[in-house]
Formats: C-alpha cells, sequence, structure tokens
C-alpha cells in the first residue's frame, strides 16, 4: 500500500507548482493602463492624498457602477507632470500650487495639519519655533531650558516616509538625519499613547487625531503653534500654520467624469472618509 | 477491495498535492521577496545593507546593521528569560503539581498562547514603557521589549515542553521509581533525557517567534535606528522596520524594505539549519 502512494503521478504535484508559478509571474507582468475612456478616470500622485482619494474613488464607484477610477501614487511631483502631460486625468498634490504651476487649476478637498502634543502633567504651555527645532536637534535636553520643570525630554519622532514627518521637517527647516529621536512611531495612536505614557515627551501627530483623543481624555495636551490655539476650527479658518491642503489638479477645466468626481470628492458625503484617514475637511 | 485502493490512490495524490502546496506557498513567498529586493540588490549590492552607516532610504543609506542587532538581543534576551520559567513551570504542571492544579496552569498557559500580540504590546506601551522611564527616559528600550516578547513566548515554550514531556512513556517513570530514584533523580536521569528532543523543538519555535515578533515589539522598544549600549536605549527590530515604513514607502525604500524582510528569512533559515546539524535526532514536534 504504501509503495502505491509513493509511485503516484509525480506530474500532479508538478502541474499544481507550475499553476501557481504562471499565478506569481502574471502578478508581477502588470502594466500600468492608461486609458481616456468616458468610463475610466486615473489619478496619480501625492502618496499623502492617494489613500483619501482612494477611499473616495471606492465609495464613487459604488454609486456609479461601470466607472473605473485608478489611483496611483508617485509623489505630488508626478501628480503636476502626469495632469501637465494628459497621461493621468487628475493629479493628486499635497501642498498649495507654486506660481510656476499656475497653468494648473487647484481643487482643495481637505486639510493636513499637525499638533506639538506633550504629556498633560507637563506645565510648559508653549514653545517658540526656535525651541522647537534646538530640542529636535538634540541642542535642549531638559525642559527647564524652555521654562519648564527638570525632566529629560524624550524626543519622539516620526518614521521615514510618513507625510507627517516630511510636514514637520520641511516647516522648521530640519533634515531627518538632524533629529536625535528617543522615539520612532508609526501611525498618530502610537504617538498619542507614547506621550501619554511619558511625563518628559514632546511628539507631533495630526491634528484631527490629537484634539479627538485630549478631548476624550486621554492624558495629552496641544501645543499652540505661533500663537494660535492648535484646533480642527483654527486651520479650517487657515490660521494655523503647520498645516498644508491637498489637492487634485488639473490642466483643463474638468468636464464630465472628472468634473463629477471633483464634486463628489469636495462634497459632504465624503466627509466621514476625511476625517477618519485624521484630515480635515474643507468648508468651500 | 479494489474501490478501497482506489480511494488510496486518489488519497495519496490529495496529500501529495496539499504537501507540495505548502512548499510550493514558501518558496512563492521567497521568491517574491526576492523580485521585490532585486532592484536595491541591484543598484547598492548586498554588501552595503551590513556596511552601510546609517538607515536614511530616502537618502540612499541602507545600513541594517543596527536592526540586525536589536533584533538579535530582543530574541537572545526573551529566550534566556523564558526557557528557564517556561521550563521549570511545565515541570511542575507535569510533575510536581497536583493533578487539578497542572490542569488549571495548562489552560491558563493556553490562554496566554491565545491573546493577540497587540494585546502585549499594547500593555507594554501602557505600563511596562512608564514604569521603565521612571529609570531612565524614554523607557521604550530593549528591555521593553526583552520583557514583553519573553512574555509572549513563555507560554509557548511552556506548553510544548509540557506536551514533550507527556509523550514520554509512563513506564519509565514507573521504572525509575522501582528503581528507588528520588523524582528529581528520575527527571534529571530518565524523564529530560528522553523529552530532549521535543525541548530542543520548544525552544526552536519559541525563538522562531521571537525573531518574527511584530506589532509588541514596535509599540515598547522605541524604534531609533541606532545599534543599543545598554538594555535601557530604543532599538528597532527587523520586523517593526518593515511594519513602520512599509505603508508609506516607494520605490527603492520600498524594496529596501523587503531586502529587509529577505534578510529575516535567512536568519531563520540559518536558524533551523543550524537546529538541525545540533540536534542529535533531528526535529520533531
Amino acid at each position: 500500500m504504501n509503495e502505491n502512494i509513493a509511485q503516484t503521478n509525480p506530474r500532479h504535484g508538478l502541474l499544481l507548482a507550475l499553476g501557481l508559478l504562471s499565478l506569481l509571474v502574471a502578478s508581477c507582468g502588470q502594466s500600468r493602463v492608461t486609458s481616456q475612456s468616458a468610463n475610466r478616470l486615473t489619478l496619480t500622485g501625492s502618496s499623502t492624498v492617494a489613500p483619501l482619494a482612494t477611499e473616495i474613488a471606492r465609495r464613487y464607484e459604488d454609486q456609479h457602477p461601470g466607472v473605473r477610477i485608478d489611483v496611483q501614487t508617485g509623489g505630488s511631483a508626478r501628480g503636476i507632470a502626469d495632469a501637465r502631460s494628459g497621461v493621468a486625468d487628475i493629479g493628486m498634490v499635497s501642498r498649495d500650487l507654486k506660481t510656476s504651476e499656475s497653468d494648473l487649476l487647484a481643487f482643495t478637498i481637505a486639510g493636513d495639519g499637525i499638533a506639538l502634543i506633550v504629556n498633560r502633567a507637563n506645565p510648559v504651555t508653549e514653545l517658540s519655533d526656535e525651541q522647537v527645532v534646538a530640542i529636535y536637534r538634540g541642542q535642549i535636553r531638559n525642559w527647564s531650558h524652555v521654562g519648564g520643570e527638570d525632566r529629560t525630554i524624550t524626543v519622539v519622532n516620526k518614521a521615514e516616509g510618513r507625510s507627517t514627518l516630511e510636514l514637520f521637517l520641511s516647516h522648521f527647516g530640519l533634515e531627518n538625519s538632524e533629529i536625535r529621536a528617543d522615539v520612532v512611531i508609526g501611525d498618530n495612536e502610537q504617538g498619542v499613547k507614547t506621550v501619554a505614557g511619558l511625563p518628559g515627551a514632546l511628539g507631533y501627530v495630526s491634528i484631527g487625531t490629537a484634539e479627538t483623543d485630549a478631548a476624550r481624555g486621554v492624558s495629552i495636551r496641544l501645543l499652540p503653534m505661533g500663537g494660535v490655539e492648535a484646533s480642527v476650527s483654527s486651520l479650517q479658518q487657515g490660521r494655523f500654520p503647520l498645516s498644508r491642503r491637498l489637492n487634485l489638479v488639473s490642466s483643463l477645466p474638468p468636464e464630465g467624469l472628472a468634473k463629477s468626481f471633483i464634486d463628489f470628492a469636495r462634497s459632504a458625503e465624503v466627509a466621514d472618509l476625511v476625517a477618519g484617514l485624521a484630515f480635515v475637511p474643507i468648508r468651500p | 477491495m479494489n474501490r478501497n485502493r482506489k480511494t488510496d490512490q486518489l488519497l495519496g495524490v490529495l496529500v501529495k498535492g496539499c504537501a507540495i502546496l505548502a512548499g510550493t506557498l514558501l518558496l512563492l513567498v521567497i521568491l517574491y521577496l526576492v523580485h521585490e529586493s532585486l532592484p536595491l540588490l541591484r543598484t547598492t549590492g548586498a554588501g552595503r545593507l551590513l556596511t552601510d552607516s546609517a538607515w536614511r532610504p530616502t537618502s540612499g543609506q541602507f545600513g541594517l546593521w543596527p536592526m540586525i542587532a536589536g533584533t538579535l538581543t530582543v530574541t537572545a534576551g526573551a529566550l534566556l528569560l523564558a526557557t528557564p520559567i517556561g521550563l521549570l513551570s511545565a515541570l511542575f504542571c507535569r510533575c510536581y503539581a497536583p493533578r487539578p492544579l497542572g490542569k488549571l496552569l495548562r489552560r491558563i498557559l493556553e490562554l496566554l498562547a491565545g491573546l493577540p500580540s497587540v494585546v502585549y504590546g499594547f500593555w507594554g506601551l501602557v505600563v511596562l514603557v512608564p514604569l521603565i522611564a521612571r529609570i531612565r527616559p524614554p523607557g521604550a528600550s530593549v528591555l521593553a521589549g526583552i520583557l514583553v516578547v519573553a512574555i509572549m513566548v513563555l507560554p509557548t515554550i511552556a506548553l510544548l515542553v509540557d506536551a514533550a514531556l507527556e509523550s514520554v512513556p509512563a513506564d519509565y517513570s514507573r521504572g525509575a521509581a522501582a528503581l528507588g530514584m528520588t523524582r528529581w533523580g528520575a527527571l534529571r536521569g530518565v524523564i529530560l533525557p528522553a523529552a530532549s528532543s521535543g525541548i530542543f523543538t520548544a525552544v526552536l519555535l519559541a525563538t522562531a517567534r521571537a525573531l518574527g515578533e511584530t506589532m509588541a515589539a514596535l509599540m515598547v522598544c522605541g524604534n531609533v535606528v541606532r545599534t543599543p549600549e545598554s538594555l535601557l536605549d530604543p532599538v528597532r527590530t527587523l520586523t517593526a522596520n518593515i511594519a513602520l515604513e512599509m505603508a508609506y514607502a516607494m520605490d527603492l525604500h520600498r524594496s529596501s524594505l523587503f531586502a529587509t524582510g529577505l534578510l529575516l528569512a535567512l536568519i531563520v533559515t540559518g536558524l533551523v539549519a543550524l537546529a538541525e546539524v545540533l540536534s542529535p535526532e533531528g526535529i520533531d514536534a
């Protein structure tokens, strides 16, 4: 009997393996398709905007059967270039357009801002930009130098590649290589928990997350920036300095499907998706 | 009879197919890792992963060494803690405790083994890290990682050793008792040697689990890419590196994270190979 099992046709197994291999090859060789047909829309650009655009696109597709929307990342620069050249119908850009880009039309779909947070037990109520820079460079290592208690500062930084890190660095003119971090975090919630657990911590997270958690009684406090209170409403009023706008851009005034999608992305119907990704809905 | 034979043949094909499927899946995963790491390996070569002085993937530096050191330190520390405790608690459950108590302890261990790692990580972040920060900030450190991972692999070791002890024939301990050996004498001279292969497997599986632990390590280790100089320094493990940066990585950065995964797979493979050589009777669970 045992011999029988051993002698079963080895080709069956081989076929199976070959089948699986061909699946792998097929998935690797997938090519990018851009089509200008009436029911397809291609978006390329910023990896900050892409997750939001993808979720908006899924909801739009659900409401408009037959429509297919491709979202591809590649940075804001690619969003600009592809919108100009027509490779993409719509570009995604995580900043305002520069004057050299005034040939394009921008449509803001959300705001993104970050708040500096400290532990609630920390008596420090405000830090100047210079102090923040010095702390993140490791030049100031104790809260007593910035008007607080005698306590070591625990510098909480974001992992490389995160858009929050990018915005933070560009606002303060810092390079990631100069930062002397004590803790590196991934998502916003981890940042909030870390700061809530360490009386000496200084960190930064998306403003929406920080405000919600602080209101829920988590032991953190948001620091004002340049005298402006860190809150979703000050961000929406455009007063909060550490912020940027997330835009969809297009080279021509959008028509048809593109116009319908952009209108949808700016409507109240997607406000929950915007808030779900810790961005801030922009009131038109 | 004929029908039985046919069923047998069919079963043979089915069993073989499943075994090949399992093997092929591993092969596919490795192939995919290699495929995705290739852009980086082609541009920089594998050597630079070990020799680059820093990890700044967005500016072309891909030094993984501090993270290899971090992974190995956390794993070794966790095993040093968990192995003796796990072994001894299994001995207690199986050989010393009254039956009901042993059974209760086993249930508790099974429960511990079943808790998802994010629960341990959360506990570590909220309770353990602030405690360690009282000794020296930031608290998120090698020590926190070792403690949390040790707690996580402890039930794995204890349950597997317990199963190994259970599989030792009862005649052995009866024989030892008949020879007038003390309980400890019988354990040391007869039962532990008879269960040694199972104990070895337990430690091996625990090592693999410790190496692969991601969420808990990410939450309590601090994730700073620096070779740790003390137990209270923050550290980043290879797994945490992938989980932290994969979501937003592009191009070579993304590729370098796949290379991190490939390296981790190589470490585990090396470990299993080493165990195969070291273990006198080969590995079997």
